[in-house]
């Protein structure tokens, strides 16, 4: 199924790739001519950047669950939500499509991103395979559904926008909405430094320096 | 095999894997992806230059309404309080989070209409058959770059949620605000079926 035989990269031939345009450079060309955009080679280098991104969102998702995400004040009385504590609520008024829309964006997603990079820039640092769809496909979802999780953050900014009501209802936004959008900031970039031209390089011309 | 005969400008590599490939013009109803990934390469530029311009620039007229109209409206027990999106933005405004409210102001409003402008701009002069304006590919460029920070999507995504949160606390009416940022984000993804990324380099290169 993977044809991996008859195909000829940019690298083989002795030419960049622009990764922004697609427009093809002689080896050693510092700038897309066309474009603008740095070229980059296809090396393993990248990937410190990768980490570093992946390490900063790692640390600012912590305070993001442990702070509250929401202050409400009703006439009952106060209430601080965290995230998990904003899901288990929304189940226990049984709006469960909304509950779990809630827990994807903000939970699973979120982890299932930290483990999927982190895995990712294992496999192609170790060089032990060559081209595999399974990894592009994984990368793709990533890269494309990361910015999902930010949800959360414009429910809050809504929500205290909104629910304004003096005495009868207010809420006001908790520390932990500024980490957690940092945290799904820092991973986009995480996401954004992996080079996806690596999960391709075969171990025979990752020999070569 | 790809044959390497040929000017370097008649070559794509494929962004995603690195392959290469012959670039050609496609017909209406073609378009090219990659051998080995499937990555989309060339998309056919079955619409003109001038519909993109043109959903761009309703794209921006809609922003205006989704920013300035009453976006949503709250009422429960004779109180009620209305909300425009930039109050939503400036929902973190006082304390430490108000950077944040930055951030969401840019994510929601600001790239999205930067993003915009830097399409019209780039594609003005070319649909009219005229030399690309100065910086024209840096502009287009940098509209390509800010694509996955412009989140009015999400945004209404989490609109959506919110409501659901509200609806047990209190009763809430939509504004034209909502409706215009709805059509906003039609009128952005059609955009981005019409649009062929390659098809522009080509135009600002050549012209």
């Amino acid at each position: 199924m993977t044809p991996t035989v008859s195909v000829l990269t940019a690298r083989d031939a002795g030419l960049t790739g622009c990764t922004r345009c697609g427009r093809v450079w002689p080896e050693g060309t510092q700038a897309c001519g066309r474009c603008g955009a740095r070229l980059r080679r296809v090396s393993t280098a990248g990937l410190q950047r990768v980490w570093a991104w992946w390490l900063a969102g790692l640390i600012f998702y912590i305070p993001a669950n442990l702070y509250p995400m929401l202050r409400t004040a009703t006439l009952g009385g106060h209430q601080q939500n965290t995230i998990l504590g904003g899901v288990v609520e929304l189940l226990a008024h049984h709006n469960y499509l909304v509950a779990g829309v809630v827990f994807f964006a903000s939970l699973v997603i979120p982890v299932a991103k930290f483990f999927a990079i982190a895995y990712l820039a294992l496999s192609v640092g170790h060089e032990r395979r060559a081209g595999s769809h399974p990894h592009l496909h994984l990368y793709e979802v990533v890269e494309f559904i990361g910015r999902w999780s930010m949800i959360d953050v414009f429910v809050v900014a809504i929500l205290s926008a909104l629910v304004q009501l003096g005495a009868v209802a207010s809420i006001h936004p908790g520390p932990a909405a500024a980490s957690f959008a940092l945290s799904v900031a820092f991973t986009m970039l995480s996401a954004q430094s992996f080079d996806p031209r690596l999960i391709w390089r075969g171990p025979a011309q990752a020999k070569d320096p | 095999m790809t044959d390497l005969s040929v000017p370097l400008d008649q070559l794509i590599a494929c962004p995603c894997c690195d392959a290469l490939h012959h670039a050609t013009v496609l017909g209406e109803t073609e378009r090219a992806a990659c051998v080995r990934c499937g990555t989309l390469l060339i998309t056919p530029r079955t619409r003109s230059f001038l519909h993109v311009i043109a959903l761009a620039f309703t794209a921006m007229i809609l922003m205006v309404g989704a920013v300035f109209f009453p976006f949503l409206t709250i009422s429960a027990k004779g109180l009620s309080h209305a909300s425009s999106v930039f109050e939503a933005a400036m929902a973190f405004s006082d304390g430490i989070l108000a950077p944040l409210s930055l951030a969401v102001l840019l994510a929601i409003v600001a790239l999205p209409t930067l993003r915009f402008a830097a399409l019209i701009y780039t594609l003005w002069p070319l649909s009219n058959g005229r030399p690309a304006w100065p910086h024209a590919a840096r502009a287009f460029r940098l509209a390509e770059e800010l694509q996955p920070w412009a989140m009015a999507e999400i945004f209404i995504i989490g609109t959506a949620v919110a409501l659901v949160k509200v609806a047990g606390l209190a009763s809430v009416s939509l504004g034209p605000a909502f409706w215009a940022f709805c059509a906003l984000i039609i009128v952005t993804a059609l955009k981005n079926v019409f649009m062929s990324k390659w098809t522009i380099w080509r135009a600002i290169e050549q012209s």
